[in-house]
């Protein structure tokens, strides 16, 4: 009956329910003995670690407690990088199925691997997510994240097929083609970066389609890159596509996390991954709803453990079962990287604050470059927005006064005063992966 | 089209960033396209101009124009003859004292001079200036 109710086209609400919607006491207790079991695997298995819990004078017997987490020394992205390619592997060459590299901003890339368990917690968290978005076997969804290297694109790949769903893996570029995609296979979701989203409806319409009316797309798998909530708006106005926020990072395996329908915040699988926010200068834990660096613990990993790893993302913690009745912790918007972060004389300056402030008014177009200078020993931030078309007036003193609204809202916002400058739309860079933003000229 | 709108003239104003030779790039355009400058003044704005163009064939001019990416714009203007001498312009500003002008350029065509103007309110302007006996030049004179 209930096999025939499914196949006869129901929606599933949750992909594993016993485990999304496991009481919280219940969750604690699994998460216990999966970090109890971490810490002796790698105490035994990665002399990496080893060394770290000897020097930091740990042993596994000490974790008693989920707090006793915090006894666990951190590891950083410098730590994969000293060692490259394979050093903090802890599991039998013959155990891998599959190498990822991250995208390599500085310098040397870091490689991840991955057994077969890896890879089936990868796809089994994705589908999670995807359910719980609505997504289903009757979905077709377009993966535009790049295939290769990059974990994004056979993350989701894979992910999709566990599911269900038929999945279009047409990677990165070629936009028109992309867009003929989505509207002749009846793609439902895409799964990109924000901002390539908002540069695929500007080709769509130039093509002279309407995403809204002219395709069945609905729901934009979106992360890998920091973005607003006034961007999701945005996207949802002009295409009436879903922005959801998707989270994950290569070291844990690629895209793993995401909102559920409820849009209130990212679920992190519990018996994936232990989530701590941390004060990014103390490494001291901060409570729920304090904002501080995110650290994760992957529980189940077999290739390459992930223990305490600064993840350099900005969030706050939100404890409180969902309203979809999921229990497992959640994570809120990404506000920044801790190294994307610029200081302008001496404040915080986040690029997604700038978006944010930006994205207020109608009359500026999706994209802005903040370009950082230094004058003697003066910070300036010049913020360079597009005018879209329609709001060009060859009234001066209103484009001036449009200007001088900019400006003032950024200095509510960003507490620090900003020169904007305003440019002809199409003329910024477009990005078919991560958003470069900022352009710093200063010199240390 | 009532007999005032005749006076209307289609005058480009082109939004242009602050890069360099954005002049060229616009003078260029109409260069390809044949078309011919009649007027022309730029505006600075804060880290921007405007620039104002009058031409023989606006329509033809704003579509390639915008096909080179520029941000164009129709703005109506009124052109009003005056005479090339010293008292000129005086001559006409004394007729001239009801009517709000945003902005205005000037430029010789032997043997007159003309002034271009942005008013304020169009109809009215046109209704206070022909009132006060000024020549205003209708659009066929530059069209």
């Amino acid at each position: 009956m209930t096999s025939d109710a499914i196949q006869g086209g129901f929606d599933l609400i949750s992909w594993n329910p016993n485990i999304e919607e496991m009481p919280r006491a219940q969750l604690d207790r699994l998460q216990l003995k999966l970090l109890k079991l971490q810490t002796h695997k790698m105490y035994d298995f990665s002399p990496f670690y080893h060394e770290r819990m000897r020097a930091a004078g740990v042993m596994p017997s000490d974790i008693k407690t989920l707090a006793d987490v915090k006894k666990l020394p951190f590891m950083t992205k410098k730590d994969l990088r000293d060692g490259y390619p394979d050093k903090l592997f802890m599991c039998d060459r013959s155990e891998l199925l599959r190498y990822h590299a991250s995208s390599g901003t500085t310098g040397k890339p870091t490689i991840v691997g991955y057994t077969r368990n890896d890879l089936e917690n990868w796809s089994e968290s994705l589908a999670r997510a995807m359910t719980s978005v609505g997504l289903g076997k009757d979905d077709v969804i377009q993966v535009s994240n790049t295939y290769g290297l990059f974990s994004g694109g056979l993350g989701f790949h894979y992910a999709i097929e566990k599911m269900g769903a038929v999945v279009v893996p047409a990677s990165t570029g070629n936009t028109e083609r992309q867009i003929e995609l989505i509207r002749d296979l009846e793609v439902t979701a895409i799964a990109s970066t924000p901002s390539y989203l908002m540069y695929l409806g500007e080709v769509a319409a130039k093509m002279g389609i309407d995403i809204k009316k002219d395709t069945k797309l609905r729901i934009g798998l979106l992360g890998a890159e920091p973005w607003s909530d006034r961007m999701r708006d945005r996207i949802y106005e002009t295409m009436g596509v879903k922005g959801i926020n998707c989270y994950g990072a290569s070291e844990l395996s690629g895209p793993l996390f995401s909102e559920c329908s409820e849009q209130q915040g990212i679920h992190i699988w519990g018996d994936l991954a232990l989530v701590e926010i941390v004060d990014p200068d103390t490494g001291e834990p901060l409570g729920p709803g304090e904002r501080g660096e995110m650290v994760i613990t992957m529980l189940q990993k077999e290739a390459l453990p992930i223990v305490r790893y600064r993840m350099g993302d900005i969030t706050t913690l939100n404890d409180e079962v969902c309203a979809c009745g999921r229990t497992h912790p959640r994570i809120n918007r990404i506000q920044g990287r801790v190294d994307d972060m610029i200081i302008i004389r001496g404040i915080n300056v986040f690029p997604s604050q700038v978006e944010h402030s930006l994205m207020q008014h109608p009359e500026l177009g999706n994209e802005f470059q903040l370009v950082v200078d230094r004058k003697g020993h003066m910070d300036n931030m010049l913020v360079r927005v597009e005018l879209k078309p329609e709001a060009f007036t060859d009234n001066i003193i209103e484009l001036n006064a449009l200007r001088e609204r900019i400006s003032n809202r950024l200095k509510g916002t960003l507490n620090v005063s900003a020169k904007v400058e305003l440019v002809q739309p199409g003329t910024l860079p477009r990005f078919e992966g991560k958003a470069k933003r900022v352009v710093d000229r200063r010199e240390y | 089209m009532t007999d005032s709108d005749k006076y209307r003239i289609k005058q480009l104003s082109i939004f242009s960033e602050n890069r360099p030779n954005r002049l060229g790039a616009v003078a260029n355009v109409l260069k390809e396209g044949g078309i011919n400058i009649l007027g022309f003044s730029i505006a600075e704005g804060a880290g921007y101009g405007v620039i104002r163009v009058l031409v023989d064939r606006p329509e033809v001019a704003r579509d390639l124009l915008t096909k080179e990416g520029f941000v164009v714009k129709f703005t109506e203007v009124l052109a009003i003859q005056m005479e090339d001498r010293p008292g000129g312009l005086f001559d006409l500003t004394d007729h001239m004292k009801e009517v709000n002008i945003e902005y205005g350029y000037g430029y010789r065509n032997p043997p007159y001079a003309v002034l271009i103007v942005r008013v304020e309110d169009i109809e009215k302007g046109i209704e206070n200036l022909l009132k006060g006996g000024l020549r205003l030049l209708d659009n066929t004179t530059f069209h």
